[in-house]
């Protein structure tokens, strides 16, 4: 385990997403109970646990992608920069303009790289003109590590590249709208190992400007990418600290019986 | 005996194959099913097939055969004298064949001794009377010559039927025995039972492509006939349409053309439009009660008989147009001169093509995979964004298929327009006038009391033909666009 990063990584920065009592249900179903968790920007967390533990759905809630779901309720407040995203003021668009997310299977739009980069710009008016437009995409898809391998075929189509180069294709994406915090369900589960250092290293440069969240099922992606940690387990958030201090000394019994590997 | 016992006896005999092939295949291994290369019941059926196939396949055939062998002798025992002036050989077989029946009934409810039906003599016996009697009425008293032709045609086909009984069990027999023979604890029963699986398979999906050919071949042959009679420059070209009976006649396909064209278009932009949003309103916006409920009220509309729109057109739709652009209507233009008019039909027809672009369409949105419209919504696009720019474009192909396929439908149409649309064939730009389509004209052409061999009857086939293509290019091009674009978003 030598490519542990974490040790070298304090975590002092300023609240940017902090969540108080949320309760999640489908239906009559509770899928998340009573969590409490502060999000700390331009920070990697990743929430970890085991399959049907509810990571996901927290995440999803982060930015309001549960309400297409009808039969999915919240309660409880959450709050980005201090204002809570539920309010009947906020517009769910313009939160997720706000709060970008990248889903577990690379999903292009079936239109060209160029247009794919361009979609979320566009959307919210961005780009004064053709020129200012090139710029944003240029520079989202340096931001998403891909713009050398894409540079000569911008017009082709984005479902043409290969599953890695999709899901940083799909980060762009989500970088160009120039959000605030980014949601990442799973990212790499889809991808290669090579794919998955690939994108792992793109999750370490975003960490310079934006706040990171992201749900993995690997435990070693959550020790090698994040600077905090949130364990999940049957709906419950069991532990949350710095990584280092999950990872070597996990203060809840469940946590150490999960990435110890003995449930799961 | 009749073709229905002669069926059960082969029937039967191959029931009779089932129990004793398969007690064959238990009895040779002492009942121990594993021992067997298939299951007891494959050896049953394998002979059971045997026996039933070739028979029956042999009845078919026979009935065929005998009945031409049988007209085709007959026909030669009718001397030329018989054939009176403005008539044909094939109109006195009628004859022959309706007697021929009338002296099987009279036999069968006693009326006549069979004897005696084979001895009749148009000196003799009233063989009117006789057959009115049992229910066969003649239109006048009976040639000796037709009485005599009906005579043996009765004799040829009661001797046919009994050689035909003979043959056809004598496979079904043969059938039995071979099947019986073959089986055997190592014989693959199974694998037999399969194959023939397979083959009936194949003749089912051959009956379809087999009568498309049928159609398509008698269509061509009649539209080669009709122009041989009218010249194809003329048919193509000609700017009118105005078919007299007595000759001289008109027959350019271009005014039909443009009104089915001219309705078409007004009915798919009804229907595209309206199916189109319905579509999305159904699949992207509506809770899934609403959807339960809609959904199939909206295909509803699809089973409604296209005469019953005709009638909608023609009463309802009709008139109220006239209220509204014809002579002294709301708007005080005098646009329209009746109900019935090239707007009338398409606004009807666009009506019925709604649940189809509907239906269509709807499978074809819910089939784009929620991952695309998460991406968009997750990227802060509203629903309707998402559905302009990504929902719909990644659904175009299927989109455009369904409309195409719609088009079809529309210019195939034929109840509306007859109904609604008028007789008149015309070329204008004016919606509101009464004009006519392909199919329509098909229908008036055929269903005069034309001579058959006349270019005005046989230009149906023409404008049938025309029609065809048309809408067979229009399905190429769609299937071609659907299968091109099919996996783009995969």
């Amino acid at each position: 385990m030598d490519d542990l990063r974490y040790m070298e990584m304090p975590v002092d920065q300023d609240t940017k997403i902090s969540a108080s009592n949320v309760q999640i249900y489908y239906g009559d179903n509770q899928a998340i109970k009573d969590v409490n968790v502060e999000i700390a920007d331009k920070t990697v967390t990743a929430f970890i646990g085991p399959s049907g533990c509810g990571k996901s759905t927290f995440l999803r809630c982060l930015n309001r992608m549960n309400d297409t779901i009808d039969i999915c309720r919240v309660e409880g407040t959450i709050k980005i920069d201090g204002d809570d995203i539920y309010d009947n003021a906020v517009d769910p668009v313009q939160l997720r303009a706000k709060v970008g997310m990248v889903f577990q299977k690379p999903n292009p739009f079936p239109k060209s790289i160029y247009d794919n980069v361009a979609y979320g710009p566009k959307v919210h008016g961005l780009a004064k003109s053709k020129a200012d437009l090139d710029v944003i995409v240029e520079k989202a898809l340096r931001r998403g590590a891909i713009w050398d391998e894409v540079k000569d075929r911008l017009h082709a189509p984005g479902t043409g590249l290969s599953g890695g180069q999709q899901q940083r294709l799909c980060i762009a994406r989500a970088v160009a709208t120039e959000p605030e915090v980014l949601l990442m369900d799973e990212p790499c589960s889809a991808l290669d190992p090579i794919a998955t250092a690939q994108v792992e290293e793109l999750i370490d440069e975003l960490r310079q400007s934006y706040s990171l969240v992201i749900v993995t099922h690997s435990m070693q992606q959550a020790a090698r990418v994040s600077q905090r940690t949130a364990f999940f387990h049957l709906g419950n958030l069991v532990e949350f600290g710095d990584t280092s201090q999950i990872f070597t000394n996990p203060q809840d019994s469940r946590t150490e019986s999960y990435i110890t590997g003995r449930i799961g | 005996m009749s073709g229905i016992v002669l069926l059960l006896i082969v029937l039967g005999l191959g029931a009779l194959a089932f129990i004793l092939a398969r007690g064959k295949a238990l009895s040779s291994v002492g009942g121990d099913q594993r021992a067997l290369h298939s299951r007891p019941h494959y050896y049953g059926f394998s002979a059971s097939i045997l026996t039933i196939a070739p028979a029956v396949a042999l009845m078919v055939v026979w009935g065929f055969g005998q009945s031409t062998l049988v007209q085709s002798s007959v026909a030669e025992l009718i001397p030329a004298s018989a054939i009176a002036e403005g008539q044909t050989v094939g109109l006195l077989m009628g004859d022959v064949q309706r007697i021929a029946n009338g002296l099987d009934t009279a036999v069968a409810e006693g009326a006549l001794s069979s004897d005696a039906a084979a001895t009749l003599s148009t000196g003799a016996d009233d063989i009117r009377g006789i057959l009115g009697s049992v229910g066969v009425a003649l239109g006048a008293d009976v040639d000796p010559a037709i009485l005599k032709a009906a005579q043996s045609y009765r004799a040829m086909q009661s001797s046919g039927a009994t050689l035909r009984m003979i043959a056809v069990i004598g496979v079904a027999l043969l059938g039995l025995t071979y099947g019986f023979m073959q089986t055997s604890a190592t014989y693959r029963a199974r694998n037999s039972v399969e194959r023939s699986m397979r083959w009936t398979l194949i003749a089912a999906a051959s009956v379809a492509v087999f009568t498309t050919l049928g159609i398509v071949f008698s269509v061509i042959f009649n539209t080669i006939e009709f122009f041989q009679l009218y010249p194809a420059k003329d048919f193509f070209l000609s700017l009118t349409w105005s078919p007299s009976f007595g000759g001289g006649s008109e027959l350019g396909v271009f005014p039909l053309l443009w009104g089915t064209l001219y309705i078409s278009l007004i009915a798919l932009m009804v229907a595209v439009p309206t199916g189109l949003f319905s579509a999305i309103y159904l699949s992207e916006y509506a809770s899934p009660k609403v959807r339960a409920f809609a959904k199939p009220l909206l295909e509803v509309l699809a089973g409604i008989p296209t005469i019953v729109y005709g009638l909608f057109a023609l009463l309802t739709v009709g008139p109220l147009l006239v209220n509204v652009f014809g002579d002294g209507g709301i708007l005080g233009v005098n646009w329209m001169q009746g109900g019935t008019a090239v707007m009338t039909a398409g606004l009807v027809m666009g009506i019925m093509l709604i649940p189809f672009v509907s239906s269509l369409s709807d499978d074809i949105i819910n089939a784009v995979p929620q991952a695309l419209r998460d991406g968009s919504l997750g990227l802060g696009a509203t629903p309707s964004e998402t559905i302009r720019q990504v929902v719909i474009p990644a659904a175009l192909p299927g989109i455009v298929g369904a409309i195409l396929l719609a088009a079809s439908r529309a210019i195939g149409e034929t109840m509306i327009v007859v109904l609604g649309a008028g007789a008149a064939a015309r070329l204008s730009m004016n919606p509101f006038d009464a004009m006519t389509t392909v199919t329509a004209k098909i229908v008036s052409q055929l269903t005069g009391d034309a001579d058959f061999a006349s270019p005005e009857a046989l230009v149906a086939f023409a404008l049938a033909m025309t029609l065809f293509v048309i809408t067979l290019g229009l399905n190429v091009i769609a299937l071609g666009i659907v299968r091109k674009y099919r996996e783009q978003y995969e």
